[in-house]
């Protein structure tokens, strides 16, 4: 059990894992630092995406790395517009109101999926699926080697358009300071959905990501929402360079954990490194002072 | 009399004749009215009225559910005597809990996200841990009498749900009027204010999330008493901690009646929903559809009623 050959192969799978988790963090760190509200409907956004990834395999064969574009901007068509309609209007007043408003929109969407897709697990077929590369003494499925440099690329271009781009620059000043991004000409609320728009749009390119080997249900939200915030949380809340680093650990110690622990015992982990950051150290590894 | 202490015991006299009225399915239904009520209630107690919003309050009732029935099937306690001690649990949890996330200075929503992994660790030990005998889930011998907590009528299960809704109705209207509640709404409308009115915040909250979590434990086990039967993602699921804050949401967090009539809407929507779905046949999962409607009524009554439907009835005395 302690041979180095299976640990390497278990710290690459974790790896690999987390390159998706980055991405999924990403966006509800994001919506976090700029909103300063806690989106709990992120892990069922989540999951629609991937049925929307599925249903264009399905229906019309589109392979889900092609999909990336269409299902990106989708997502932050619905994001955006989600923002407008609802989020945007509530995003005011006692923080837990929006938790609970973002947890009845996961309730709605988990079970409008539940009625019209219903509870089976669906999974797409990919032709690579079972191709493997051998890294050292590790085979790893090539679609989880394409999608864990996806999301890097990804992740590195929603850097530079957060650096570089005007909008991006907008958005970090209201993440700064709100009252003064206002005071000088920025459209506030304007920001607030595109930053929403932009956090799902996220979680629409994980979806792409994730299709080539994982499955997906209605409650694949849940699996998620608690990895997304621990990965969150562990970085510190709102910050980018957090939910990167914060991707990786956790996707390495969800494999140990299931190495070490076994598939059921092996969860644990993550919850227990939300439960110990939350209690010794909130901020995080990144966070500043809240 | 007062209007509402009327209305209390015609609704009283109403309860108590339910199942002699009506058939053996629908003293069920009246059953978990109240019993979802009871659990909403613990719910509203720290939720509601000190404002300490949780996410996985199920973390109570899966430890009352699960003390009572090891000590009953591995250890051969009589279930009476083991419902005490399965409130003893759940206080001490509810009670660790508190200590371990107040000390941490954790609110809102940091609080609600923590009881949530709590609930979380919880439901993945039961899972593997030996004693609860894992995934399998744990099944009580049916037996049934009285002195062993099982009734062969639903009738005296139904009075027993019906008790432990009074009960909890006492407990919250006691908190109306006790200067211990009157604390916790202070802590719950501003924080700082409370303590800088000198009021030990740390201790208030420890306090009520210990008998929160005693009284949800209490419908753990009386759960398992009446289902013989609780799992890992039965005792420890979200599903029943997103229930408990439903009721309490919808019927009016922080008031007396929130959680009943909480708990009475939304067994209404089941109950629609199923006649629904027996009429037109293209509606045959009916669960989702309740859930739909359930999470709909929490977004409107977060963003437009916060006082739940409870408010409704307030208001007209207000303008009379």
């Amino acid at each position: 059990m302690f041979d180095p050959a299976f640990l390497f192969a278990g710290v690459l799978n974790g790896l690999l894992a987390g390159g998706i988790y980055v991405l999924v963090a990403v966006g509800l760190t994001l919506i976090y630092g700029v909103l300063h509200i806690i989106n709990f409907a992120h892990g069922s956004l989540l999951m629609l995406a991937m049925y929307a990834v599925f249903y264009l395999w399905r229906l019309i064969g589109i392979d889900p790395y092609a999909a990336l574009p269409v299902v990106i901007a989708g997502a932050f068509g619905f994001g955006f517009v989600l923002y407008r309609l609802l989020i945007g209007r509530y995003n005011h007043g006692r923080d837990e109101n929006i938790l609970l408003i973002t947890l009845g929109l996961s309730i709605v969407i988990d079970n409008v999926a539940l009625l019209f897709f219903g509870g089976d697990t669906q999974t797409i077929d990919v032709p690579y699926a079972g191709t493997f590369v051998e890294i050292g003494a590790a085979f790893l499925p090539l679609p989880k080697i394409i999608s864990f440099g996806a999301s890097l690329v990804i992740c590195a271009a929603l850097g530079l358009y957060m650096a570089k781009s005007d909008m991006g620059k907008a958005i970090r000043a209201v993440a700064r300071e709100r009252q003064g991004a206002r005071l000088v000409g920025i459209d506030v609320e304007n920001v607030f959905a595109v930053s929403y728009g932009i956090g799902i749009a996220c979680l629409g390119a994980a979806a792409c990501l994730l299709m080539p080997t994982y499955y997906v249900t209605p409650s694949s939200g849940h699996a998620f929402v608690l990895v997304a915030f621990t990965i969150v949380v562990l970085g510190g809340m709102g910050s980018f360079a957090g939910a990167a680093v914060g991707g990786f650990i956790i996707g390495i110690t969800e494999s140990l954990g299931g190495l070490f622990l076994g598939e059921q015992l092996g969860q644990i982990g993550i919850s227990l490194i939300f439960i110990l950051i939350l209690l010794l150290k909130p901020t995080g590894l990144f966070g500043s002072k809240a | 009399m007062s209007r509402v202490a009327l209305l209390c015991v015609v609704g009283l006299a109403a309860a108590l004749a339910w199942p002699l009225l009506v058939p053996n399915y629908l003293v069920t239904v009246g059953m978990l009215v109240f019993f979802t009520a009871f659990i909403g209630q613990s719910w509203n107690i720290a939720g509601g009225f000190a404002g300490q919003t949780s996410f996985g309050h199920v973390v109570f009732f899966g430890t009352g559910a699960y003390t009572s029935t090891i000590l009953q099937v591995t250890w051969g306690w009589n279930p009476w005597i083991a419902w005490i001690a399965a409130m003893a649990a759940g206080g001490a949890v509810g009670w660790m809990i508190a200590v371990l996330s107040f000390r941490a200075g954790l609110r809102g929503s940091y609080f609600a996200l923590i009881t949530l992994a709590f609930a979380e660790v919880f439901r993945i030990l039961a899972n593997s841990v030996p004693f609860t005998k894992g995934g399998l889930g744990m099944l009580i011998k049916a037996d049934p009498s009285p002195a062993n907590f099982q009734f062969k009528d639903p009738i005296w299960i139904y009075y027993l749900a019906l008790l432990l809704c009074i009960v909890s109705l006492l407990i919250a209207w006691q908190l109306t009027r006790s200067r211990f509640g009157a604390r916790l709404v202070a802590i719950r409308e501003n924080e700082d204010a409370a303590r800088a009115l000198g009021i030990d915040v740390f201790a208030e909250k420890v306090k009520v999330l210990t008998l929160s979590g005693a009284m949800c434990a209490a419908g753990g086990t009386f759960y398992a008493q009446k289902y013989l039967y609780i799992d890992p993602g039965i005792a420890f699921g979200v599903d029943k901690s997103v229930e408990m804050l439903l009721v309490s949401m919808v019927g009016g967090a922080g008031t007396i009646f929130g959680p009943l009539i909480g708990s009475f809407t939304l067994m209404g929507i089941n109950e629609v929903t199923r006649w629904l779905a027996s009429v037109v046949p293209a509606l045959k999962n009916v669960q989702p559809l309740s859930l739909i409607v359930y999470g709909i009524m929490l977004i409107l009554i977060v963003a437009r009623l916060p006082d739940g439907l409870m408010s409704l009835f307030r208001r007209r005395p207000r303008h009379a």
